[in-house]
């Protein structure tokens, strides 16, 4: 993809998730750290461009909600942060790039110690497949099917894909 | 002392090696006969029913006398007994041990003394035992000195603590010069060494631990070394550890006083670095000094302001050991390891100072010592390699190389600061009273 | 922390500090929250071992493993433990044998915890060996310091540089001082220990420290006054001759508070002898970090815990692994970049 391409994707999952949420009232828009925060940004002007109201935007980082702690060293990056109590909204988990779907099922832990939503939708850029939990996407930029071993690549200068080189 | 002595009625032969005693250096052969040195030539040819023993690159000397030992009997023999400690003292090339008088009871009454005598008889190597200074070693009362010399105690010491009453030591020293005995002291003023558990100094401050300064040992040998000069009395110095203590000891010798000193294997060659783990394998009283300290020892040994060479053996359990470095018994074992490490220290790996000659590291080993322990005169302990000397003999491989601890200890502590250091030379044989009873580097019995 | 133990605040080294400063402003961020409390050791079991008692440091810890979702489990013992019969070694192997996955121990004995980790397999976290350190308490302190001075790229970084730090008191005997101000210098600090020589520990070698007997003489350009309990047996051990001479020279009265700039601050590790080392008013006034101390204690054990116990390796240069796509491959370095 382009950045054109992924301008224009953009645009359409903001159209989508007011649609799907009928305005924007208790929508809060979260970003996981850290693939996710710019495009999350994104969606927020994109909303407010369209519809001309300011949704909520937060950050979070789950690190301390990996299943995996312990046998990979991760160390948390960046800050969360959450600007309200989340009970009763309706949160957008924004993400880059969908792949197993274990970080969204830290995120869904991460999100649960902040409040009940009423609901949680996930929004990616890219879905490449390869899931390993029951975890699928509300709004998709783009399906990119994929092998194991490539790498996904989410920027300002659009997605470009990539092959594993062993050090 | 009057005891049983058993002596081998077999003729032996120490065949191929460099005889080094008090008279000089020389190769040659001993034959033994009797408990006594029957002849020294170049070469010896055995009779038929004359056993060999090999002594071929080997030094053959007089057998060493530990002037410091504790030997746990009676009252601690799950640390060590008598026979045990006896049997270390052999394989480390020991003749004679002088035995410490902190048993449980301590050595302060003749009824101890025969006790312990009477234990003692039939051990591997001759056990002079040393009586308390005072009662108890409680430090207030004198023990009946005379008494325990009738028996033949020759040396007294509180050792395990000082005398900290400086009358109680004046008195002491004075009613002992009558006797020909002498006074040994260790020296620590408890109220300036509060019972720390290492030296006081950059690595204690580093550590955290609770410590005593060098000021402790040396307060204690000026105090004394001052009252030797009143009362003219003859004073040993055990276990001396700091550059401050030996210079006061120079100065006194310089000056004619009847003291003598004694230095230990560990404090010769290890520096309080070593507690950096809170080892306490590492901990002994007096604690291992400064390398300052350390050096000053080793310098002093060269000059003869340290006589002896004393291992300080204080067997401890390994349970004992294990508790946290404040709560752990001080001590270290060495009667196996001394001759070992001082002549890695001192002749192997001498490095700069240039190593020292067999005869000046036996000396402080051998006959000095056995002088300073009155053992030369009672029981020929130290004396030359010569035809009608009783035959104490210590043969040493110094090529043998050897790590400390892989075959065990024969002690029945395991506590030593050498364990897994590997040094070079170790005691082939030792004939005591002419048996033979350690050969090969195995205890007999 | 190369390690799985911490023992002393050398076991970290400057870098290590600002990784877990770093660590511990996440964990101050979970503090906040109505439910204040991770998963991420969950499965993992904490057991306080204390042969020293103290209410508050030992909390604190369980506190913190439990934030992290690990079991906790306690056990308070007098050192008399060893004239029962059991020794120290018998005891932690036991704990360890029933397959706990870290010790916090707290022992009166210098290196009690250093002697225990060569025997154990769990992971030992000192928290107070007599005299010798306290570093959990000096993590807390220099996190404290950071976020009370305010300024982000200082925080970030872990820079104390430039600033002078007076010690006051009993340094001695006390393993905060040590642990603390080593700490303290290692980020970039100009420590001062100011103290009678009865109570300044016996060689400064290898200390890099000025040291005043005045405290007047210093108060002017101190930036921070950290005040240590002053222990009243002291004084009947000889190291000074009364509580009145102690406080005239060395204690933080109004008065010296006055005297200190406007942007000082003043510190304690507590519990406060109030009206011996510290005045009443000076220790509740705006400029004390006391409380922050305190707090944020929690926030810095759960860091060590979670460094120690979750992220093994994890300080071995390693950069944490961007979080969605490379989770299956640890050593991807380059990707060739084609046009999706």
């Amino acid at each position: 993809m382009d950045p054109d391409d992924v301008r224009r994707a953009l645009v359409r999952i903001a159209h989508e998730i007011l649609e799907r949420n009928r305005g924007s009232n208790e929508i809060v828009v979260i970003g996981l750290q850290t693939g996710g925060v710019p495009i999350a940004r994104q969606l927020v002007r994109e909303v407010a461009r369209i519809d001309g109201t300011k949704v909520p935007f937060g950050t979070i980082d789950v690190a301390f909600y990996r299943d995996d702690i312990g046998i990979r060293p991760v160390l948390p990056e960046e800050a969360t942060e959450i600007p309200c109590d989340l009970t009763g909204k309706i949160v957008v988990l924004v993400d880059d790039v969908l792949f197993t779907g274990r970080t969204v099922r830290a995120a869904l832990d991460a999100l649960a110690d902040h409040g009940r939503a009423r609901a949680v939708q996930l929004a990616v850029m890219i879905d490449r497949g390869h899931r390993e939990l029951p975890i699928r996407p509300d709004f998709v930029g783009k399906n990119l099917p994929t092998s194991r071993t490539e790498m996904v690549d989410v920027s300002e200068e659009g997605v470009a894909l990539g092959d594993l080189v062993e050090a | 002392m009057p005891e049983t002595r058993i002596e081998s009625r077999s003729r032996l032969v120490v065949r191929g090696g460099t005889l080094v005693d008090e008279t000089g250096e020389r190769r040659g052969d001993v034959l033994i006969e009797g408990g006594l040195i029957a002849a020294v030539d170049a070469s010896i040819e055995p009779e038929r029913g004359t056993r060999v023993l090999e002594a071929d690159g080997c030094i053959v000397s007089p057998g060493l006398i530990d002037l410091h030992a504790h030997l746990r009997e009676p009252g601690d023999e799950a640390a060590e007994t008598i026979e045990t400690g006896a049997r270390a003292a052999a394989l480390g090339g020991y003749t004679a041990v002088v035995a410490m008088a902190n048993t449980d009871p301590p050595v302060d009454s003749a009824a101890v003394v025969r006790d312990v005598m009477e234990i003692a008889n039939g051990a591997v190597a001759e056990v002079a035992i040393a009586g308390a200074i005072t009662v108890g070693r409680k430090g207030e009362q004198l023990s009946p000195l005379f008494e325990m010399a009738a028996l033949g105690v020759r040396i007294f010491t509180d050792d395990g603590r000082g005398v900290q009453d400086s009358g109680v030591m004046r008195r002491a020293l004075e009613y002992g010069r009558d006797l020909d005995v002498v006074l040994a002291e260790h020296c620590e003023d408890e109220k300036l060494s509060h019972f720390g558990h290492m030296h006081e100094g950059a690595w204690s401050s580093r550590l955290g631990v609770p410590a005593q300064p060098a000021v402790a040992e040396e307060a204690m040998v000026a105090r004394d070394i001052t009252l030797a000069r009143a009362t003219r009395a003859r004073l040993h110095f055990l276990h001396l550890s700091t550059a401050g203590s030996v210079a006061l000891v120079a100065a006194a010798k310089r000056e004619g006083l009847l003291v003598t000193a004694e230095a230990t294997p560990h404090h010769l060659s290890l520096t309080d670095a070593e507690l950096a783990g809170y080892d306490p394998r590492f901990k002994m009283n007096p604690p291992l000094r400064s390398e300052a300290d350390v050096e000053a020892l080793r310098a002093a040994c060269r000059a003869g302001t340290i006589d002896a060479i004393a291992t300080d053996h204080a067997p401890h359990t390994e349970a004992a050991k294990e508790a946290p470095l404040d709560e752990a018994p001080p001590g270290v074992i060495g009667l196996e390891t001394a001759y070992a490490v001082c002549h890695t220290a001192f002749v192997t790996e001498s490095n700069g100072a240039g190593p020292l000659s067999y005869q000046q590291l036996l000396a402080m080993f051998s006959w000095r010592p056995a002088r300073i322990a009155g053992l030369d005169r009672s029981s020929g302990q130290g004396g030359p390699i010569a035809a009608g000397n009783h035959a104490n003999i210590c043969v040493f491989d110094p090529t043998a190389r050897w790590t400390v601890g892989e075959t065990g200890f024969a002690s029945r502590s395991k506590n030593s600061p050498f364990t897994g250091k590997t040094l070079t030379g170790r005691v082939r044989h030792t004939l005591f009273r002419g048996e033979a009873v350690v050969t090969d580097g195995v205890a007999q019995r | 922390m190369e390690n799985r133990h911490l023992i002393c605040v050398d076991d970290l080294g400057a870098e290590g500090i600002v990784e877990l400063l770093s660590l511990t402003r996440r964990f101050a961020e979970v503090a906040q929250r109505p439910i204040p409390r991770v998963p991420a050791l969950r499965g993992k079991t904490v057991v306080t071992v204390f042969f020293e008692s103290s209410t508050r440091t030992r909390l604190s810890f369980e506190t913190a493993a439990k934030r992290l979702s690990a079991e906790t489990l306690s056990f308070s013992a007098q050192s008399s433990s060893v004239e029962k019969g059991e020794s120290l070694r018998d005891t932690v192997e036991t704990i360890d044998a029933m397959g706990v996955d870290a010790m916090v121990v707290r022992h009166k004995s210098a290196g009690a915890p250093r002697r225990i980790a060569s025997w154990v397999t769990a992971s030992v976290i000192n928290a107070g060996d007599g005299q010798h350190e306290h570093p959990t308490q000096a993590l807390a302190d220099c996190f404290t310091l950071l976020e009370a001075i305010g300024d982000a790229k200082r925080l970030e970084h872990g820079d104390l540089g430039g600033l002078s730090v007076a010690f006051v008191g009993d340094i001695r005997h006390s393993r905060v001082a040590r642990s603390t101000s080593r700490a303290f210098g290692l980020l970039g600090a100009d420590v001062t220990l100011v103290a009678p020589s009865t109570l300044l520990p016996p060689s400064l070698e290898g200390w890099d420290v000025e040291v005043s007997h005045d405290l007047d003489a210093v108060l002017g350009r101190t930036d921070v006054v950290y005040l240590l309990r002053l222990q009243t047996e002291r004084m009947g051990e000889g190291f000074f001759p009364s509580l009145h001479e102690y406080s005239t020279r060395f204690a933080m009265t109004r008065e010296r508070a006055s005297r200190l700039h406007a942007e000082a601050f003043v510190m304690h590790p507590g519990p406060m002898n109030r009206g011996v080392e510290i005045e009443a008013e000076v220790a509740s006034a705006a400029n004390a970090l006391v409380t922050r101390q305190v707090r944020n204690g929690v926030a810095v054990r759960m860091a060590v815990l979670f460094a120690l116990l979750a992220a093994p390796g994890a300080f071995d240069s390693v950069a944490a692994l961007p979080l969605a796509q490379n989770e299956e491959s640890a050593a991807a370095v380059s990707t060739v970049k084609r046009s999706a």
